[in-house]
């Protein structure tokens, strides 16, 4: 056991030393139990929220200046990211399209989640013809695959960001709708609301009192792992020539940008594809951890 | 006089959470001989269940075992590595796990689990494992075994249920038998059953280790008794002596805490009854009110089954209570007793009849109309927590159940809410918990004092001690006595426990199927049973008896 702790420096050594082995293993184990992924996921967030306010603290070149001798050069010290067929700093342009990218994400999540919680109430609590045909519609809503229902908005109303917001939240509104209904319905029926019925409460104050918070606290978590999953989305419609359109620096746009030049410069699609995908499972860790964190609270 | 089957000294069980050692029993010590019963009794939280789960190395990994002695069959086990426990368990060792329904593999049909066992231990082909099968279900007093052995658990009552699970434990004929509440959570007449299964067991040799909180289930099988409380053993004796002449103050405590009709009128816990109990106020004034606080005429309500037929849950059920009385209905699962209780609380809409509150229409009306008087009826129910919104702590509870039109600020609320607090003595520290962090105990007087709040003239009392143990019921009980001789309140209670009905009741129904068969008051209906069920019921009911115990010695 003194072998080991040669390598660490005097003072953890003699801290070691004082400690017994047992309780010393004991604290390392929760040492690796601690939640890093989580810590990563904020100071993750941390970093984009900066690109996201303040792009120029965080950007090496001017994400406009174009450079034509200097096009598509793979990473570089100079150029970390490498740049574009217009010789354009990707780094920079992934900084500064990160507040339109997010922007549409959370727009997106919000509209969805809104949208959902009117028809997810409405089919939990409205009187029964008005519920029946909302849940209805939610139901012939939730069997259109979303991206269908998103093609069809831009179909109609043609590509934009504003667009594309709606889109993606009407896309992911069905799912959430029915989750939202699933939660109210369960609360209408506890034992709690019953209680509260047989003290002589109004409907209204049960509603409002009981049912609402209850059903409607998990949906912090919920809207956590929505941001995520509509950034991906909107991505995927900019990459279809869907969303916006350059020369802004939207990620899906960037993708959409590089696809050309997929075989000669393939770190102009991977380096957005992997940020795009970080930035998901960094909401879905946060997510995922609210969400646990309320269940624990819950008990 | 041969060994002892199973020879225990010391035993300690300690589990290590969070870095710290807890121990949970210590030093269990006794000797088990043949076609002898040991019981081992104490309330949750005493460590009866890690005690027997210890013996038979299921204590789980985060526990640490020791012993001085630890002999199966007078071969050392404490050294046993997990595949010698498995080989021990099932052929020398039988363990009855409570709660059938959730020890059963429900998609998997009762005869292939009981052959499991047999299988397990290479027991002989697959055709002579079946035969095998069907012999054991008979032999446990299963009807039409070879039937039920091709049902899935589901399809099961609770009593075939837990007579499965004794048969799969059985199935290797072991020769100790570890049942852990065995008949806890099953119907009387169900009990009744399974508990002359185990003394059958007994009689053809088997050593039974019977773990219980229920003195009465214990009195009829026990030769020797371990009382247990905080992992301690308190005393320790045969049967006769624990049950007949308790040395120990808990011992006592736990023997007098039962409930039965005669006990009627006198207090059940040695703990006394909160002094403001005693200052319960009388039910809010009423106008013109003479007649019973609560009529019921002919009740009907039926259930669509999910098969599609009807069962008539509550079939023509009448009944008065008057003010300041207590009408107890006692029956057993799907007798109708709680659907009866919705009915009344205006929870569940009527089929036929009628309920009137306090002279007035109760269950013809509107529930916008019934609101203004739904402050005169309250409900206690059996599982208080998940009757508290999970977000709220006790202040909030309280506060949200006083009236606004009688306390008007938010300060005279909360006053009250400290006040009712007091009537069940609980202090205002308990305010700012949560529910969940209460003790079963404590929660059951905060949904008292809820049901306090308004004042009522009536409150419906469903299963609302069934839940606690026997020393907090006997507190429960002592305490709705007195909060009813105080204020004049009412109660509608309702249980499966005959002791528990016959203990509060001036006047009680017992209900089968949906049908009141008889009603009276308890001591006509306990002294001369007319129904034969009434009469089945009442038989069913495991009493002491002291003359049988010390004639089994």
């Amino acid at each position: 056991m003194t072998g080991t702790g040669s390598t660490t420096s005097t003072a953890a050594t003699a801290d070691a030393a004082a400690t017994p082995p047992a309780s010393r293993r004991a604290a390392l184990s929760r040492w690796a139990r601690r939640p890093w992924g989580l810590y990563a996921a904020i100071a993750f967030a941390g970093v984009l929220a900066l690109a996201a306010v303040a792009p120029q603290l965080l950007a090496t070149h001017d994400p406009l200046v174009l450079d034509y001798p200097h096009s598509l050069h793979g990473p570089s010290w100079a150029n970390w990211f490498g740049t574009d067929e217009s010789g354009r700093d990707l780094y920079s342009r992934v900084v500064f399209g990160a507040r339109e990218s997010l922007l549409i994400g959370l727009g997106a999540a919000a509209v969805g989640i809104v949208l959902a919680l009117l028809l997810g109430s409405l089919a939990a609590l409205a009187i029964k013809p008005a519920a029946v045909v909302v849940d209805r519609l939610v139901e012939i809503l939730f069997t259109f695959p979303a991206l269908l229902l998103a093609l069809l908005l831009i179909a109609i109303s043609g590509p934009s960001a504003v667009t594309e917001i709606f889109a993606v939240g009407l896309g992911t509104a069905p799912g959430y709708a029915r989750m939202i209904r699933g939660q109210i319905l369960s609360a209408k029926r506890s034992a709690y609301v019953e209680a509260a019925t047989a003290l002589g409460h109004s409907r209204r104050r049960i509603v409002f009192a009981h049912i609402l918070p209850n059903a409607l606290r998990p949906l912090v978590a919920v809207f956590a792992l929505s941001v995520g999953q509509s950034i991906v989305w909107a991505s995927s419609l900019s990459f279809l020539g869907l969303g916006v359109a350059p020369p802004s620096s939207e990620w899906g746009a960037l993708l959409d940008a590089g696809r050309q030049y997929i075989v000669q410069a393939g770190w102009l699609i991977v380096v957005p594809g992997l940020v795009i995908v970080a930035v998901a499972l960094t909401a879905t860790t946060i997510g995922r951890h609210l969400q646990s964190a309320l269940e624990r609270g819950e008990k | 006089m041969s060994a002892p089957r199973l020879k225990v000294e010391n035993l300690r069980v300690a589990f290590t959470v969070g870095g710290r050692r807890r121990e949970v029993v210590g030093g269990v010590s006794f000797e088990l001989a043949s076609g002898e019963c040991v019981a081992i009794v104490g309330e949750s939280g005493s460590g009866k269940s890690v005690t027997a789960r210890a013996l038979v190395g299921l204590a789980g990994r985060t526990a640490r075992v020791d012993a001085d002695v630890l002999e199966i069959h007078a071969a050392e086990v404490r050294g046993f590595t997990a595949r010698q426990w498995q080989r021990l368990r099932g052929l020398e060792v039988g363990f009855i796990l409570q709660d059938a329904l959730v020890s059963l593999d429900p998609l998997r049909r009762v005869g292939a689990e009981i052959g499991e066992a047999l299988r397990l231990h290479r027991w002989g082909t697959r055709a002579s494992r079946a035969s095998r099968v069907i012999e054991l279900l008979t032999r446990v007093g299963v009807p039409r075994a070879s039937a039920r052995a091709r049902q899935r658990p589901d399809q099961l009552s609770g009593g075939l249920r837990q007579r499965a699970l004794i048969a799969s434990a059985i199935a290797l004929d072991p020769d100790i038998v570890i049942a852990d509440e065995p008949t806890t959570a099953l119907d009387v007449t169900v009990q009744a059953q399974v508990l002359s299964e185990l003394e059958a067991m007994k009689r053809r040799g088997a050593s039974l280790i019977l773990i219980s909180h229920d003195l009465s289930v214990v009195a009829q099988l026990a030769d020797q008794i371990l009382v247990m409380r905080a992992g301690e053993v308190l005393e320790q004796g045969s049967a006769a002596q624990v049950l007949c002449a308790p040395a120990h103050e808990y011992t006592r405590a736990l023997i007098e805490a039962v409930p039965t009709e005669h006990t009627r009128g006198s207090r059940l816990s040695p703990v006394p009854v909160p002094e403001a109990a005693l200052g319960a106020p009388a039910p809010a004034p009423t106008s013109a009110q003479a007649g019973p606080v609560l009529e019921a005429r002919a009740l009907s309500k039926s259930f669509r089954t999910p098969d599609g037929g009807i069962t008539r849950a509550v079939d023509d059920v009448s009944f008065d209570l008057g003010a300041g009385e207590t009408l107890g209905i006692v029956g057993e699962s799907g007798s109708g007793k709680s659907t009866t209780a919705r009915l009344v609380l205006g929870l569940e809409s009527l089929d036929s009849g009628t309920v009137r509150l306090l002279g007035q229409d109760w269950s013809g009306i509107p529930e916008r109309a019934r609101r203004p008087l739904r402050r005169r009826i309250s409900v206690v129910s059996q599982d208080p927590l998940s009757s508290f919104d999970p977000r709220w702590n006790v202040e909030r509870i309280l506060v949200d159940a006083v009236p606004r039109s009688e306390y008007r600020s938010t300060a005279a609320r909360k006053a009250r809410a400290v006040e009712l607090l007091g009537f069940v003595g609980l202090g205002p520290e308990v305010l700012p918990r949560f529910p969940h962090g209460l003790s079963g105990g404590q929660r059951q007087r905060v949904a008292i004092a809820r049901a306090l709040a308004p004042r009522p003239s009536l409150i419906v009392l469903d299963e609302a001690v069934s839940a606690l143990d026997v020393t907090v019921q006997a507190q429960i009980l002592d305490l709705l006595v007195a909060v009813q001789a105080s204020s004049g309140v009412s109660y509608l209670f309702i249980s499966h426990d005959l002791g528990v009905i016959g203990h509060l009741s001036d006047r009680m129904l017992v209900m089968k199927d949906g049908v009141v068969v008889e009603t009276g008051e308890p001591a006509e209906i306990f002294g001369n049973p007319q129904h034969p069920y009434t009469r089945e019921l009442i038989a069913s009911i495991p009493e002491f008896d002291p003359a049988a115990i010390a004639a089994r010695k």
